[in-house]
């Protein structure tokens, strides 16, 4: 209990940060979910330390944490089912030339 | 003391990995760093008496996400796209942003006071999570399993080749 | 004799010369990781000699037998020829992947040795979650062979790291099916505490008794976990030359080998302390030294099933390896999963919840050996067909 709380929660800003500029500034579809995947960690971080500094007593930050995982599993299983199936069609995953949609 | 040079480890390698992920043009090798990432954070959890949720990143993180993205990067070696640059027009905006906003969110959370609770951690915490899980989290639990569900036969659905 | 007691009282050894009470925990940790680490080694080496023997005389052949008694120190002459032998590294393979990959590979293994129960309390670390470390180090092995595989530049090592991720991630299924109806047998995840639950006269409170088909599903996905013959196809040198370690030469390629009979050995001390009572045997509560002797017989007669079916049994193709998998291994976890779940909330007391465990057991066990059978005696008929093709067996 030697490590103040701000510490963890610093951390996971920055791997946060991280993640949020990979999702912002990277050109591949696979690295952009893996940005999705340092923010969650980050998001997890968060949660643990609170529960464990916060509301020990209280296990719902772990749980939380359980239920991120989940959804972090099942966004990468259909993100990577999607790259997957775009690269089929149009032999690039690079999110700025998938812009069919764009006006 | 230990506690503390411990968690300055960790983090200094987690947030290491986490910066060759972000930066790392090669996609294998992007992957490879996050599974560092996964693995400090792991440390983390074990730091933070959360043995359980430790175990699961890993078995998670490592055995399930990480293997699938290193899967699909290895299946279509042109997904790579290692001819064209790896980041966007607005990186330098990105990442002027996200310096802004790691310092202002630092400098908030310095100034910030937070109670601490010096309680230990329970000794049943595995048990109060299963408890938990299908007890007061019983609809959330049920809902992460259709989830999981959907996403198993969308992701099939996805990604089969239709002939 | 007592080995905590040993260790107890080196610690307070340190502790009386004055070092502080955290270095003296580290040095500890340390001492014992070391131990661990020695023991493993010298029991890898020992391990190839015993497989090589066991092969030769399944295949009616003497097995090693020049260098030492019995050719014991066969392994050693091996390793020393293995250590001078020229190492190579690709041109173009990726350098640092490349050499990573076998240390993750060994490294994962000897971690697992931590969590397992050598008797009562001699532990590396008697965690409360010892069965979700033991399937999260595991998954790593597959991260290993993958990066090997990638990092070779090779078609053959990718194909290899390919079948890697398809047949390991499957077949952690049925493995982590088998250990969860254990834990929901004896309510915990800890493996000393799964151990110590099943004493009782001459072995009869061991799980294997109770839960047959649990054991016998465990038992072929640990073959497949373990890479072993009939389940070898990572390496089917008639198809894909070597698999992911077909570029590493020298003591790189000894790394692999040594991750190879160190995983076969974990998979048989864990079958052993989930099924056969790990160090329980007469009088092992009372002096651990002995336990420790019952767990390393034990395993070693585990080992030697292992090596015995390795050494009989052609290999399957993948097709029908990853069919049986998802077709019958894990369905038939998932029932057993079910059926254990639900004798054990029923309440009633334990000779009778014993027994309809076991019936549940065999009639599951019945039943899907009588579907597979209905199934491969319909084959001639439809020959153009795969093996396990995507309808419904028959009943």
């Amino acid at each position: 209990m030697t490590v103040p709380l701000s510490w963890y929660l610093i951390f996971a800003t920055a791997l946060f940060s991280l993640g949020f500029f990979a999702v912002l500034s990277r050109r591949n579809a696979v690295a952009v979910l893996m940005g999705v995947e340092l923010m969650l960690n980050a998001v997890n971080v968060n949660l643990v330390a609170f529960w464990r500094y916060l509301t020990p007593s209280d296990l719902s930050g772990q749980i939380f944490v359980v239920f991120v995982f989940t959804v972090a599993a099942a966004e990468a299983a259909v993100g990577l089912a999607l790259m997957i199936s775009i690269y089929r069609t149009r032999k690039t995953i690079n999110v700025d030339e998938i812009n069919d949609l764009n006006l | 003391m230990v506690g503390q040079i411990l968690f300055i480890i960790i983090a200094a390698f987690t947030l290491l990995m986490g910066l060759g992920t972000v930066v790392a043009r090669n996609l294998f090798h992007a992957a490879l760093f996050l599974v560092g990432v996964f693995f400090g954070i792991a440390a983390l959890f074990i730091l933070l008496e959360a043995e359980f949720l430790a175990m699961a990143q890993i078995i998670i993180y490592i055995g399930a996400i990480a293997t699938l993205i290193v899967f699909a990067i290895m299946l279509s070696k042109g997904m790579m796209g290692r001819e064209a640059g790896a980041y966007n027009k607005q990186w330098y905006f990105a990442g002027g942003a996200m310096i802004l906003f790691f310092g202002l969110l630092s400098w908030l959370l310095v100034k910030m006071p937070f109670a601490a609770a010096n309680a230990s951690a329970p000794d049943d915490a595995i048990q109060q999570i299963g408890s938990g899980f299908v007890g007061h989290y019983v609809v959330p639990f049920e809902v992460a399993s259709v989830l999981l569900l959907v996403a198993l036969v969308g992701a099939i659905m996805l990604a089969r080749e239709r002939n | 004799m007592d080995l905590r007691a040993l260790g107890e009282s080196f610690v307070a050894m340190l502790e009386n010369v004055g070092i502080p009470h955290g270095w003296v925990l580290l040095i500890n940790w340390i001492l014992g990781a070391v131990i661990l680490l020695g023991v493993a080694l010298l029991l890898a080496i020992f391990l190839i000699w015993f497989e090589r023997k066991i092969a030769g005389r399944v295949q009616d052949r003497l097995g090693p037998n020049r260098v030492g008694p019995y050719g014991l120190i066969q392994p050693f002459a091996d390793a020393l020829k293995l250590l001078t032998k020229e190492d190579i590294t690709p041109d173009n393979a990726d350098r640092i992947t490349y050499n990573l990959a076998p240390i993750i590979a060994v490294f994962h293994i000897i971690m697992l040795f931590a969590v397992i129960p050598f008797a009562d309390k001699v532990v590396g670390a008697n965690i409360n979650v010892g069965i979700l470390y033991l399937m999260a180090f595991g998954a790593l092995g597959s991260m290993a062979m993958l990066m090997a595989g990638w990092a070779s530049r090779n078609k053959y090592a990718l194909l290899g790291g390919f079948r890697v991720v398809s047949q390991l991630l499957s077949y952690e299924i049925p493995v982590g099916l088998a250990m969860l109806i254990v834990v929901l047998m004896r309510g915990s995840m800890n493996l000393n505490v799964i151990a110590q639950g099943q004493g009782g006269l001459f072995g009869l409170g061991w799980y294997v008794w109770i839960l047959p088909a649990v054991f016998i599903m465990y038992f072929v996905a640990a073959l497949a976990e373990g890479e072993r013959a009939p389940f070898d196809l990572l390496e089917a040198e008639s198809e894909i030359v070597a698999g992911y370690n077909i570029e590493y030469s020298a003591m790189k390629f000894a790394w692999f080998y040594l991750a190879f009979f160190l995983n076969t050995w974990v998979l048989s001390a864990v079958a052993v302390t989930l099924f056969f009572g790990g160090w329980q045997g007469p009088f092992a509560a009372q002096i651990p030294a002995l336990g420790v002797v019952y767990f390393f017989i034990k395993v070693f007669i585990m080992f030697f099933v292992f090596a015995w079916v390795r050494a009989t049994f052609p290999r399957l193709r993948i097709d029908q390896m990853m069919s049986f998998c998802w077709k019958v291994l894990v369905p038939m976890g998932l029932a057993l999963f079910l059926a254990v779940a639900i004798i054990l909330k029923l309440g009633l007391p334990s000779a009778v919840t014993y027994a309809l465990l076991f019936v549940v057991n065999i009639v599951i066990l019945v039943v899907t050996l009588k579907l597979l059978g209905n199934y491969t005696r319909d084959l001639p008929k439809n020959k153009n067909k795969r093996l396990f093709a995507p309808e419904l067996p028959r009943l």
